[in-house]
């Protein structure tokens, strides 16, 4: 069994290096995740930006080594858990490590539960499942009952089914189901983006919450830089597999240098102190992640783009942890 | 005021046990169930059957059901120690159906039951897993739809030797392939959801969430089916026996009496309508409740 314990500090959470993932299907190999590192510590909240189809969900699919079976491969990358290579791990250990060491928040709550079972035994089940201290029935129920207090959700409604619920408290019985076994990294997949702004709030602050009181890591995989600016530490902004900007909060939030895949994101949110009769978009999509660009993946889109980045990979920048993969800082700082 | 506060308390206290008191999951399913009429007639009129079928050699003796007396021939039903009239050898229709209960509800339920078992265990590991094992399944399985039902079935039985349990085993032969495309394709609707990849998630085990999660909730168009297919089997079962092939005459079986009486059916109507009416009896009993049964396993559908 993994050691549930906090060895102070020494060791990271989680450390995913030079992770890839790829897609194997008819047409050719969707390369959706593309060497991406980086590390949670304990208590670290981070956040993982991007546009649909950076690869953000892929990413985390990879950590719980739920990419599907036929197609999904890890070809090349490394991923800690305390330590522990996941990637070495058989399958079997990997279901446990599943629920009871990392768990996952999905986007939609109101396809995320079963629904023909009541709320009560799913979120039993993930408690029977890692029942390793062989608690009686009656030990479990009561688990349930407190995680349900937890949520804020009364115990006496356990016997219920999903389409009872609101949308939000279904969201909260997800994270109820998460939070089951008290692991160390949570990974929540754009948790609020189903729901309507007010809930939304009422979730980050549950979330806010019992990150405080538990201690637990998290991932928060997001399009909302308003989420993400509210709830994370540190964040990383992906762009077609890629994390183009790493950073503190901080860093992304007040810092002086920027991606210009950054820049644009930030541009793009409609400001309230100023008349904007447009949104400004980042021109043009995405590539297509089966036939990516040469040299910086995100040239073809950059209002900056010099000859150097068509070819060749961009030359990563890094001041105190800050790392930016754009040749533009490079130069600015050569010149 | 005090008091009454004290006792609203205590009101909630007792609400919030009641509720609180888990009900077993088959509890709920049948306090569903009960609500539902239609369902509730048609398992009575099973249960009616069943008993018929139990308590066969009480009602009336075996031997009246197999005894030809041609001075008997064709008297009409109602007549005094005839309720149902008597067939074209003199034998009271009445006990041939009482005792052919026996052989028709073995032939279609069982033939339905075992095929849902194996079909639905290859029939979920199919759609679940896909890839490999699905094609392999799906494409055997496809092989075998080729073969015409009736050809199938005569062939096995033919090698087998004629005998009940011979023609169970063919019928579930032939109808196995039938049974995974529909659980397939109900659990392919299934399988691709949220929950499910949620369940991954949580470490739950495959065969937890194929028992759990997916066939749960794949079962409604299944039970349909298999309600339905059960008047079905009994038929095919007459078809074999009139071929020769299955139950032997003079074993009283209902799709056999109907093949029995259909050179008659002209004059003497009620030889085909007693044991047609308990084909179609049985068939409409288990389709009520399986419809009230797949209503009741949907938690969306109650109240």
């Amino acid at each position: 069994m993994l050691k549930k314990t906090l060895d102070k500090n020494t060791v990271p959470v989680l450390d995913v290096r030079n992770l890839e993932a790829v897609y194997q299907m008819d047409e050719g190999v969707v390369r959706a995740v593309n060497d991406v590192s980086f590390t949670i510590a304990e208590g670290e909240t981070m956040g993982l930006v991007g546009e649909t189809g950076a690869g953000k969900t892929t990413t985390a699919f990879s950590i719980l080594r739920l990419l599907p079976e036929r197609t999904g491969r890890i070809p090349r990358g490394e991923i800690f858990y305390k330590g522990e290579n996941l990637l070495k791990k058989t399958p079997d250990e990997m279901r446990i490590i599943r629920g009871s060491c990392i768990s996952m928040i999905f986007q939609d709550p109101m396809t995320a539960l079963n629904p023909i079972l009541t709320v009560g035994d799913q979120i039993l089940e993930s408690l029977e499942i890692h029942n390793i201290e062989n608690k009686t029935k009656k030990e479990l129920e009561s688990r349930v009952d407190e995680l349900m207090t937890l949520v804020g959700i009364s115990p006496a409604r356990k016997n219920e089914y999903p389409h009872q619920f609101s949308g939000g408290m279904k969201q909260r019985i997800v994270i109820a189901i998460a939070l089951a076994c008290e692991p160390l990294l949570l990974i929540a997949d754009e948790p609020t983006t189903a729901l309507d702004v007010t809930i939304q709030a009422q979730v980050l602050v549950l979330m806010e919450e019992l990150k405080g009181r538990l201690g637990t890591s998290m991932i928060m995989i997001s399009h909302d830089l308003g989420v993400v600016a509210k709830t994370c530490d540190s964040v990383a902004i992906m762009y077609a597999g890629e994390i183009v900007e790493y950073g503190t909060a901080k860093d992304i939030f007040e810092g002086k240098v920027h991606h210009p895949y950054t820049l644009g994101l930030f541009q793009a949110i409609p400001r309230l102190d100023e008349d904007t009769l447009r949104l400004r978009p980042i021109n043009g999509l995405m590539p297509d992640p089966s036939d990516l660009p040469s040299g910086c993946k995100f040239h073809p889109r950059c209002v900056d783009c010099m000859d150097e980045c068509r070819d060749g990979k961009p030359y990563p920048y890094n001041q105190n942890g800050h790392r930016i993969l754009c040749n533009l800082l490079q130069r600015e700082k050569r010149v | 005021m005090g008091t009454a506060t004290m006792a609203d308390i205590d009101l909630k206290k007792i609400d919030l046990k009641k509720k609180l008191k888990k009900k077993g999951h088959s509890q709920e399913i049948w306090r569903r169930f009960k609500k539902n009429r239609t369902a509730m007639v048609g398992m009575f009129i099973f249960v009616f059957i069943l008993l018929v079928m139990i308590f066969a050699d009480a009602i009336v003796s075996y031997d009246t059901a197999v005894t030809q007396k041609i001075s008997n021939r064709f008297i009409p039903p109602g007549s005094a120690g005839h309720l149902f009239g008597t067939d074209n050898f003199g034998r009271d229709i009445l006990a041939r159906i009482v005792h052919g209960s026996r052989n028709s509800l073995l032939m279609g339920i069982g033939a339905v039951v075992i095929g849902i078992v194996i079909g639905g265990l290859l029939g979920s590991i199919a759609g679940f897993y896909g890839g490999g094992i699905d094609s392999f399944i799906v494409r055997t399985m496809d092989t075998v739809m080729c073969i015409p039902l009736m050809l199938l079935v005569l062939s096995i039985v033919a090698a087998l030797g004629a005998s009940l349990v011979n023609v169970l085993i063919a019928m579930m032969i032939a109808n196995v392939p039938h049974y995974i495309r529909i659980v397939r394709a109900a659990v392919l609707s299934v399988a691709g959801q949220d929950y499910i990849e949620a369940a991954r998630a949580c470490g739950t085990p495959n065969f937890l969430i194929i028992l759990k999660h997916v066939i749960p909730n794949a079962i409604g168009p299944i039970i349909v089916q298999a309600t339905m297919a059960v008047g079905t089997m009994i038929i095919h079962a007459a078809g074999i026996s009139f071929l020769g092939m299955g139950i032997q005459p003079p074993t009283p079986e209902w799709g056999a009496m109907l093949n029995e009486a259909k050179n008659y059916m002209v004059d003497y109507p009620y030889t085909v309508i007693f044991p047609g009416l308990s084909i179609g009896l049985t068939a409409l009993s288990l389709n009520l409740m399986g419809d009230g049964l797949r209503d009741a396993l949907d938690p969306k559908l109650r109240d």
